[in-house]
């Protein structure tokens, strides 16, 4: 392996964490969205407030580092990226302001009217920033991104990246039912519980689903992606199945902690997959990541830093998310239920 | 790359100089408030249940404040590549380390603050207090890394050019080299404590307003001398930190002094110009005071001090906006020293300031005002860098997009974050009045309406 495709490990290793835990939130988002009117949904409005409160801000930071990691090592892809997708990259920084910005102020809302205003901006921009990331995704893994700038419009929406819109949007409720479904049982309330615990299932019948019929649109659309999927990423794909298949199984029994663990492999299958099969290219069918990488002593640097990050950030985030998994954490010591 | 247009350089510019001028403010906070929470929940873990009280209600108001800095900060990394791609294409390689470092702390600080906001009552009270340590640090690196990435721009080095015009290739990388560039310490110094007197101005400012209003309990006294003490602090050492920082621009950006100071032609024993605007080649209006510019940016009167026919009249930046920014800049930060040693001498003499209201109308205005240097001081920093993005190697419309459309963008994002600073200040005021109505920290919120018996989720039931 080189020093080039060592970065681009690294990075992607980034991409996959933030599929899986931005991921989450986008699709609580998601969730709120579709929660219903203030009387119905206030209960599950606040078990997501609880879950993803304290994690989302660190959450987040996946996608910082996955651009800068970009930029640094691989100049030229990001700028022509990011040129060509200008209007997608547009939206995603649009949902991303709206989302966070909508959830901090829901939390000190005054009357139950801003709080359904700013509800709102959150939930629908958790919808949004996935659907246009699923998309830059699939413009990228078909081929439309060169290191010349492409077209405004038709470079973003062509058929593997209404797949990969669509696809990111179904993943991303899937784990979100999931994670929920597994903190509310925590917190002791099984009815919640298993209310998520059935859109989980739902969703990710859905994703599994969508995932089938893809391969038509990708085997004529995205050739290279095809031909990576069914050979050197095959054992993903199938790996990704299998979980997928547990994690329904165990929604079903009501073992939504097992049932998570399978969800985040389902997905984290999935993208590794991605990845694997557009191997060695960034760009696909344009620039390899050993073609496009940016000075060696640079790559170098990142590597010293990534170390750096793997001493201090990755313990801490470990402590938060030991925390929050304490029961403590999950019932309400803290603020008094509003809804029983 | 194709030929951009004026007036979409134009849009760019104003879209990134927005969404910066936007998000600083909201960093400051990042950066500085963990430290002024810091002081006032250690004393209340000590049995001061005022401070405590404070530090709660400080920590909501982080929680909202750093939601829209994290997001706000979002969208300028977006920007780099959306807006400068021609910047990013070339250097990304050479200015990304510090960017990566920034990273990690990015990191560190919402992970610790996620921990923060949700350890009341739950994590032992030492702790939960220790939590903010971390984010105070990474306030610190994170400062100190977007801040290197703008000295670089201004002092680029760590990198050889090949070829001229906008044609070359960039050869001999030295990310480490670029990163501590000559002029990254001054300038990280200067916005680091820049950053202690916004907050620390703000906040007093806020409860001065508390004080004008009649609302004189322990409360409101100690909020406001805690954060006047900080900014104090804060502001006396910012004028030094800055002088250093302007005698540093003689020898690597003489246009940028020379535009400062509002210097035409280079001279010995250069008069200082207060006020003033140049048309034409001419000063017109300045107040001048012989020798003090020379004297003051140089060391000794008898030095040269640059002006702008040091540069081609195509490469000078534009004068008038440098200089009278800098000017604000100055002037505030001088006055803020004035008037806090002020209230610490009265104070030492047994006057109690906070009774006077003429004093608590101009701690109110102390507020806005070091904002508005810290605005004052980017605008001087970065007009004066003009036509260059990097100084002398690339100029800001040649590594502007090739996109059009900038218009759109940047009438989107002003109504977003008009939209966005407007909510702020509200859900922040509502907070505050909440609390002093009925006395209660933890702000409940309306997920539904107030019934005894929530019904559970449709299917359910
Ligand atoms: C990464 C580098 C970087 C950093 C840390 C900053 N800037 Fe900057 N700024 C730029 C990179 C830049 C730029 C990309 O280089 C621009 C765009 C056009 C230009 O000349 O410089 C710019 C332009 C620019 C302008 C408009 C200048 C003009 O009229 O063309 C203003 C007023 C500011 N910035 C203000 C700020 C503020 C308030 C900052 C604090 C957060 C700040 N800058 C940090
Ligand atoms: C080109 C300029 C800049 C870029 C690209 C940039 C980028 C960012 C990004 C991406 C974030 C969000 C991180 C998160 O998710 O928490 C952020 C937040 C932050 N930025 Fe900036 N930034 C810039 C200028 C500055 C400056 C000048 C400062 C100076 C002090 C600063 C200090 C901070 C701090 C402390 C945070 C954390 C805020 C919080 O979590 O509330 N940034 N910035
Ligand atoms: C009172 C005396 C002050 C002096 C002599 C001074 C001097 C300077 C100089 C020379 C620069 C340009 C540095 C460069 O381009 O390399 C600068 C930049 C700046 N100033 Fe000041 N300043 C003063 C006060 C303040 C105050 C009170 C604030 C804010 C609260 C402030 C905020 C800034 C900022 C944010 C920058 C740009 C970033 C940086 O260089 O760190 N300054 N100042």
């Amino acid at each position: 392996m080189s020093l080039a495709d060592l970065c681009a490990a690294l990075m992607f290793f980034g991409v996959v964490a933030y599929a899986i835990f931005a991921g989450a939130d986008f699709g609580s988002g998601v969730w709120d969205l579709l929660a219903g009117d203030a009387e119905r949904g206030g209960r599950l409005r606040h078990q997501i407030d609880k879950s993803i409160g304290p994690v989302w801000e660190a959450n987040h930071v996946w996608l910082i580092y996955v651009l800068v990691f970009l930029w640094t090592a691989f100049p030229k892809p990001f700028a022509a990226m990011i040129t060509t997708l200008f209007v997608p990259w547009l939206f995603v920084a649009l949902g991303i302001v709206l989302r966070g910005a909508g959830f901090a102020f829901r939390k000190f809302a005054e009357t139950l009217g801003q709080a359904r205003f700013y509800g709102a901006a959150f939930a629908a921009s958790s919808l949004i920033t996935p659907f246009f990331l699923g998309m830059i995704a699939g413009a990228i893994a078909s081929g439309r991104v060169s290191l010349e700038h492409g077209g405004l419009i038709t470079s973003w929406t062509g058929p593997t990246s209404w797949v990969g819109g669509v696809l990111a949007v179904l993943t991303c409720s899937f784990l979100a039912a999931t994670f929920l479904a597994a903190d509310s049982h925590r917190g002791g309330d099984h009815e919640l519980a298993r209310y998520c615990g059935r859109r989980a299932l739902v969703s990710g019948l859905a994703s599994g689903a969508v995932a089938m019929i893809a391969i038509l649109p990708i085997e004529a659309d995205a050739k290279t992606l095809a031909d990576g999927l069914q050979g050197k990423a095959a054992p993903f794909v199938i790996i990704s199945a299998v979980a997928g298949l547990f994690a329904l199984w165990r929604l079903r029994t009501e073992r939504y902690a097992r049932a998570r663990v399978g969800a985040v492999i389902a997905v984290a299958a999935v993208v590794v997959g991605w990845g694997v099969a557009q191997y060695p290219d960034l760009l696909v069918d344009h620039a390899t990541i050993a073609d496009s990488a940016g000075a060696r002593s640079t790559l170098f640097g990142l590597l010293i830093v990534f170390a750096i990050a793997a001493v201090t950030a990755v313990p801490a985030m470990i402590w938060l998310f030991v925390l929050v998994n304490r029961s403590e954490w999950a019932s309400d010591t803290h603020q008094a239920p509003l809804a029983p | 790359m194709l030929a951009v247009s004026a007036s979409q350089l134009m849009a760019a510019r104003y879209q990134m100089a927005l969404s910066l001028g936007f998000h600083i403010v909201l960093s400051c906070f990042g950066v500085a408030f963990p430290a002024l929470i810091y002081i006032v929940h250690r004393r209340g873990i000590r049995g001061d249940a005022d401070a405590l009280v404070l530090a709660k209600r400080w920590s909501k108001v982080a929680a909202v404040l750093f939601a829209v800095g994290a997001v706000s900060g979002t969208v300028l990394s977006f920007e780099m590549g959306l807006l400068w791609p021609g910047l990013m294409s070339r250097f990304g390689d050479v200015i990304g380390l510090p960017f990566a470092m920034e990273g990690i702390a990015f990191f560190v600080e919402a992970i610790f603050l996620g921990i923060y906001l949700y350890g009341w009552d739950r994590l032992s009270p030492k702790t939960h207090l220790r939590t903010l340590i971390p984010m105070m640090v990474s306030g610190v690196v994170g400062t100190f890394c977007i801040v290197a990435v703008n000295a670089w721009m201004n002092s680029p080095s760590g990198f050889r050019i090949v070829g001229d015009g906008t044609d070359f290739t960039v050869t001999d990388v030295q990310p480490w080299t670029a990163m501590f560039n000559n002029a990254v310490w001054l300038q990280f110094l200067h916005m680091f404590v820049a950053a202690y007197m916004v907050v620390g101005f703000v906040v007093a400012a806020v409860y001065a307003g508390g004080l004008l209003k009649g609302r004189r309990d322990r409360l409101h006294r100690m909020g406001f001398t805690t954060a006047f003490a900080v900014a104090t602090v804060a502001a006396v050492i910012q004028p030094m930190i800055g002088h250093v920082a302007g005698m540093r621009l003689a020898e690597h950006q003489p246009t940028k002094l020379a535009a400062m100071e509002l210097a035409t032609t280079t001279e010995r024993n250069a008069p200082l110009n207060l006020g003033g605007i140049l048309i034409d080649g001419k000063v017109y209006g300045a107040i001048r005071i012989p020798g003090l510019s020379s004297f003051l940016s140089r060391g000794w009167f008898n030095r040269d001090v640059p002006g702008l026919d040091v540069a081609p009249t195509a490469d000078q930046p534009p004068a008038n906006v440098v200089h009278n920014s800098f000017q604000i800049m100055v002037g505030i930060g001088t006055a803020l020293v004035l008037f806090s040693l002020w209230f610490w001498w009265r104070r030492r003499r047994q006057h109690d300031a906070l009774t006077s209201r003429r004093f608590l109308k101009l701690a109110v205005i102390a507020g806005p005002a070091a904002v508005l240097a810290l605005e004052s001081g980017w605008t001087t920093t970065e007009v004066g860098r003009q036509p260059w993005i990097v100084q002398d190697v690339l100029r800001v419309k040649d590594a502007v997009t090739p996109n059009g459309g900038i218009w759109i963008s940047f009438s989107v994002i002003l109504i977003v974050y008009a939209g966005l600073g407007t909510i702020t200040y509200r859900v922040i005021r509502s907070m505050s009045r909440r609390w002093r109505d009925n006395g209660q920290i933890d702000l409940p919120t309306p997920y539904g309406p107030p019934a005894e018996h929530a019904p559970v989720p449709a299917e359910v039931s």
